[in-house]
């Protein structure tokens, strides 16, 4: 993967396959300290004890076709390339959360990349499912959640062309504002 | 800044709007896959091309879905596209250039791009 946000569009995929209706995206940039802690949250059918144990294990996947599963072993690479690490919780019936900690200052951290493409590919590809996604840079705070959108839509559909029009650019204008308005 | 008093303005506009409750199933699918492999070949910036292309030439009766690993990693990006009434047609080793041709010589115009697709490959 060439970047986070890259990581995090394949990890949201975990948690569409566990059937979850809510995936959170959290970001925490603390550039004083050279480090963001990124966490992704969703309420699919979670993992019991011994599948949390294995699925850092590049050979253990859930699918019947084949027998790797590449997307949390990467995920985990990239967070210790840095010194950092990546913890993994999860609760049968309940959900499942997956935080790493990205120590930006080290040479193999990888950019953020395009979060803002990422949050809109999983919206427009999924609009059965809500996602959040909060950014805070420092004091500056960023929140998109698409059950606040679907409230003001009504009966209009997020997956209407001016909606996601209207969420591109959202996300676009908002992160401008929080990296500090480029 | 966008706020949220502006998409309520696209509510009122939409729902003003004759085509608001057009039925899309008998319309053009495009079906990229998502799975780790396609996204690490580069499947997002397709993705973001083919939703780009859509709303500027105002395409309504297309539908971007996705599909996870599909077995042929090598070829990623992969795209389907099935047009109601035609085999689904995929095209393999895709770009968001390719995916600007796709668009305007398969969706639009309804003629196979040959050279992008698996057949062609393989």
């Amino acid at each position: 993967m060439e970047d986070i946000s890259l990581h995090l569009l394949d990890l949201a995929q975990n948690s569409i396959s566990a059937g979850a209706s809510l995936v959170e995206i959290f970001i925490v940039e603390d550039t004083h300290k050279g480090q963001m802690i990124v966490t992704l949250r969703d309420n699919g059918h979670g993992m019991d004890e011994s599948q949390v144990k294995r699925v850092t294990d590049p050979f253990f996947t859930t699918r019947n076709t084949r027998r790797v599963g590449l997307g949390i072993p990467l995920f985990q690479a990239s967070a210790e390339a840095t010194g950092g690490q990546m913890y993994i919780k999860s609760c049968m019936g309940r959900g499942t959360e997956i935080k790493a900690v990205f120590y930006t200052t080290h040479i193999d951290c990888l950019p953020l990349g395009r979060i803002d493409d990422t949050i809109l590919s999983l919206i427009l590809l999924n609009p059965e499912i809500d996602f959040v996604y909060s950014h805070k840079k420092q004091d500056k705070h960023f929140l998109l959640d698409t059950r606040q959108i679907r409230e003001v839509l009504g009966q209009v559909s997020i997956e209407n062309p001016s909606v996601i029009e209207w969420i591109r650019k959202y996300l676009s204008d908002g992160l401008e504002e929080i990296n500090g308005g480029v | 800044m966008k706020s949220l008093q502006e998409l309520e303005q696209i509510k009122q506009k939409t729902l003003d709007s004759v085509s608001l409750r057009k039925d899309r199933a008998g319309g053009i699918r495009i079906v990229v896959g998502m799975g780790t492999c396609g996204i690490a070949a580069g499947a997002r910036p397709v993705l973001m091309s083919f939703l780009e292309e859509v709303q500027k030439r105002n395409l309504r009766d297309v539908t971007i879905t996705q599909t996870g690993c599909i077995g042929v990693c090598r070829l990623e990006p992969m795209v389907e596209v099935t047009r109601p009434g035609e085999e689904k047609v995929t095209y393999v080793k895709m770009t968001a250039e390719k995916a600007k041709r796709v668009i305007s010589e398969h969706i639009v115009n309804g003629k196979i791009v040959n050279e992008y697709t698996i057949g062609a490959a393989e």
